[in-house]
């Protein structure tokens, strides 16, 4: 099946071609990191992950997509969703090759990685987080492989994808939680210890995740004979909107329970991410989240202008931008502010760093771009 | 039995899968320690829980400190490097720095503005090895939370993890920031990419000698088992007021403060 | 053959990838045992362990060295053939004879093409010339 993706027009490899330059540059630069080490970041003593462990964190969510397609189409048998199902899984397995480069680049020592096989450690969260991720990994390029192969021999997928994709489901609830507790279970960090942290990061994925999938299938759309339905489109908006509000609504809770209990710890890491003490761009970053969340809240809560095509793309860029900011960004530099001693220590990530990401981001999305192509191919195969 | 093509591929294939098994079973029993060959050395301190009350009455200026700080940083050849990324395993800062949230609005004056040692607390309950996803920090059996670089993947999620800020990542390859004249020819340095702490010198214990930095301290740092009540150190908790760094996270430093 | 030329091409291009190591070496110089520098007799007239164990188990008495001081806190190994003590350490112990890296132990790591990376932390000694 894989042949389908040797062949395509000039569109088709021109983008090929970019997103191999990007991942040879940020592969040369990762190179010039391991001979240096993690210096070229604008990583310190105090803040210790950044940049790379902020993609992780959110494109953990951008691979749940997946179940808030599949969960209506599988248990409630909503037909709807019948085209974009595997755009979802496929973007589920790019997503996924994110998360697991972001972690991988930013280790100190990648060379000694398989440490955490040789020397499985249950009580260590990293140890489950790498568990689940492949896991999801797994499923996903099993479903979405055996699905297509029986497409295009016209056939329906044999059974045992089934329970596969019954436990799938289950199992992108776990990649989220995982990934939280990464994060809610230590001590000392105000901003991070508290038990909305995994709900939290639930309600973001299920908002950003589809969100950045149904602009996906926008542009597909436009590049192919592919549709994914009025009716699909429709309802991953409302899909959306209701996950956006609840993300927003957690958020506010934290916001309630630092500003109304008055206790120093949780109220600071807030105070510094809107500016109100040591402001630095963080703050511009996150006011600009709250606009652009507010906008695509107005343009997605009253039907009329949810429906609105032309409106709904902006909306999605608006909530996409507004909760990477949020989750990404945000969260891992408010997670490390004030350090243990109370201080605040500035950090950005360097030039380096984001070559870096924007190599694994261009992995990622060089495997959803031969995926799509393979589907879309075996789409219109078998629709002539 | 018949004998169809198809039970000899499967016996064919098992018996392939067994040699194959074979070098590799050999080479993992080759590498089971041979226990009998290697014991603790004679000479050294034994403890439950090793455990350092610090006098803070004595050390006042930071005359006082520098020089607990420069015999441990010697002693494990630990680079000096300028910046947000560098290394210490034992330093100082201000009340408001060690202690945050035990202190009220209003202080001692000379309390307040007065430095106090820092350094890894040797939790009974530590984070850091609750986290490591390699059993790279772990602890020994005299309750030293202890580092292994040779394991460590430097994913820092034990940095994420220390509310003490007791941690070091080397960002850089750590020799050029070391003095090569002062270095320690006995005791290794660090490569790029690993987490260090202090250790609370491990390896002079096991040769029966007290941390560098309590030998330095004039007596000024106390270091003994927690575990029994009659050690100098639960001698000198029971009769001075003591504090630790953040109780209220459930820790259970090993390093107490006398104030 | 249907892009057979292609697949010729690409078949000469594989195998020429593939045998690269052979053709390569081809007219080298003969492969020759390193010569070791070994310490002389006033240092030391015998290792830990026989030349041929040390020669074969020294990476694995090494790695096993390693988890027993810093993990199991023992820090004495017991030679198996004279039942010696020693440190079990390649900084204090190992280097101690054999302090010239160079002409010791890269000798045959060199010839060998591995890099072992203990001496990215443990200091080798300046060579006394022992």
């Amino acid at each position: 099946m894989l042949e389908t993706a040797l062949k395509g027009n000039s569109r088709y490899w021109g983008w090929i071609s970019l997103l191999l330059i990007v991942m040879g540059i940020g592969g040369a630069t990762w190179v010039y990191q391991l001979n240096q080490g993690l210096t070229i970041t604008g990583l310190s003593r105090d803040v210790s992950w950044g940049f790379y462990v902020a993609q992780l964190t959110y494109m953990v969510g951008v691979a749940a997509a997946a179940v808030m397609l599949v969960l209506p189409y599988y248990f409630h048998h909503y037909k709807a969703f019948k085209n974009m199902i595997i755009l979802a899984e496929f973007q589920a397995i790019g997503a996924i090759i994110i998360c697991m480069g972001s972690i991988v680049v930013d280790l100190g020592q990648p060379q000694r990685m398989l440490n955490v096989i040789l020397h499985p450690t249950p009580n260590s969260v990293l140890f489950w987080d790498m568990v689940v991720l492949n896991g999801y990994l797994l499923l996903n390029l099993i479903i979405g492989w055996v699905t297509l192969m029986y497409q295009r021999s016209n056939m329906m997928p044999p059974k045992w994808v089934k329970p596969l994709v019954y436990l799938s489901i289950v199992w992108a609830v776990s990649i989220h939680t995982v990934t939280a507790f990464l994060y809610q279970g230590l001590p000392g960090r105000h901003f991070w210890l508290t038990a909305v942290m995994a709900p939290r990061f639930l309600a973001s994925a299920f908002c950003a995740g589809p969100a950045i999938l149904l602009l996906v299938a926008m542009i597909v759309e436009k590049v192919s004979s592919f549709r994914a339905g009025e009716e699909a489109k429709k309802a991953m908006a409302k899909i959306i909107v209701y996950a956006m509000c609840i993300n927003i609504f957690l958020f506010l809770c934290e916001v309630f329970t630092a500003f109304y209990s008055g206790i120093p710890g949780h109220k600071h890491p807030i105070e510094f991410l809107f500016g109100a003490a040591h402001a630095n761009y963080v703050a511009v970053l996150m006011w600009t989240a709250t606009a652009l969340a507010a906008f695509s809240l107005v343009c997605l809560i009253p039907p009329k202008l949810r429906e609105n095509q032309k409106l709904l793309p902006w909306a999605l860029v608006a909530l996409v931008i507004a909760t990477y900011i949020d989750k990404g960004i945000g969260l891992l530099i408010g997670g490390f502010t004030p350090n243990p001693f109370e201080g605040f220590s500035f950090y950005a990530p360097t030039l380096p760093e984001i070559a870096i990401t924007a190599a694994v981001y261009a992995a990622g999305i060089f495997v959803i771009t031969i995926l799509y192509k393979v589907a879309l191919s075996i789409k219109e195969e078998t629709a002539a | 039995m018949q004998k169809t093509r198809r039970t000899f591929l499967k016996y064919a294939g098992v018996s392939v899968l067994g040699l194959a098994a074979m070098p590799a079973v050999k080479a993992a029993a080759s590498y089971v320690p041979h226990q009998v060959h290697e014991k603790p050395d004679p000479r050294e301190l034994h403890a439950k829980r090793w455990a350092m009350v610090i006098d803070t009455r004595r050390l006042n200026s930071d005359e006082d400190m520098k020089p607990l700080i420069d015999a441990c940083h010697k002693e494990h050849n630990v680079p000096k490097i300028d910046g947000p990324q560098e290394v210490k395993w034992l330093w100082t800062d201000t009340m408001h720095a060690v202690f945050p949230e035990q202190s009220g609005e209003f202080q001692h004056a000379e309390l307040e503005h007065k430095n106090f040692l820092l350094l890894c607390n040797h939790c009974y309950n530590p984070p850091c090895v609750r986290v490591c996803p390699t059993k790279a920090t772990f602890k020994l059996q005299n309750g030293i939370t202890m580092m292994d670089m040779h394991r460590c993947i430097g994913c820092r999620f034990c940095m994420a993890a220390c509310p003490y800020g007791a941690r070091s990542f080397n960002f850089k390859n750590p020799r050029p920031f070391l003095d090569e004249a002062a270095q320690n020819p006995e005791y290794p340095t660090r490569m790029r990419g690993v987490v260090e702490k202090c250790t609370f010198c491990s390896e002079r214990l096991e040769k029966g000698q007290k941390p560098a930095c309590v030998e330095a301290s004039k007596g000024a740092l106390l270091f003994g088992d927690l575990a029994d009540p009659n050690s100098e150190v639960r001698k000198a908790l029971k009769e001075n007021y003591s504090i630790v760094r953040k109780p209220g996270l459930g820790t259970q430093p090993s390093v107490y403060y006398i104030i | 053959m249907y892009d057979g030329s292609k697949i010729l091409a690409g078949l000469i291009v594989f195998l020429a990838l593939v045998t690269f190591p052979f053709w390569n070496n081809f007219g080298a110089k003969e492969w020759k045992q390193p010569e070791l520098k070994l310490p002389p007799k006033e240092v030391a007239t015998q290792c830990i362990e026989s030349k041929e164990y040390m020669r074969e188990q020294h990476m694995k008495i090494l790695d096993d060295w390693r988890d027993q001081v810093v993990r199991e806190g023992k820090r004495i190994y017991i030679a198996k053939r004279d039942h010696k003590e020693y440190q079990m350490s390649l900084q204090n112990t190992c280097m101690k004879c054999h302090d010239d890296k160079e002409k010791f132990c890269d000798k045959c790591h060199t010839t060998a093409s591995v890099s072992p990376y203990c001496w990215d932390c443990h200091i080798a000694p300046k060579a006394k010339g022992n």
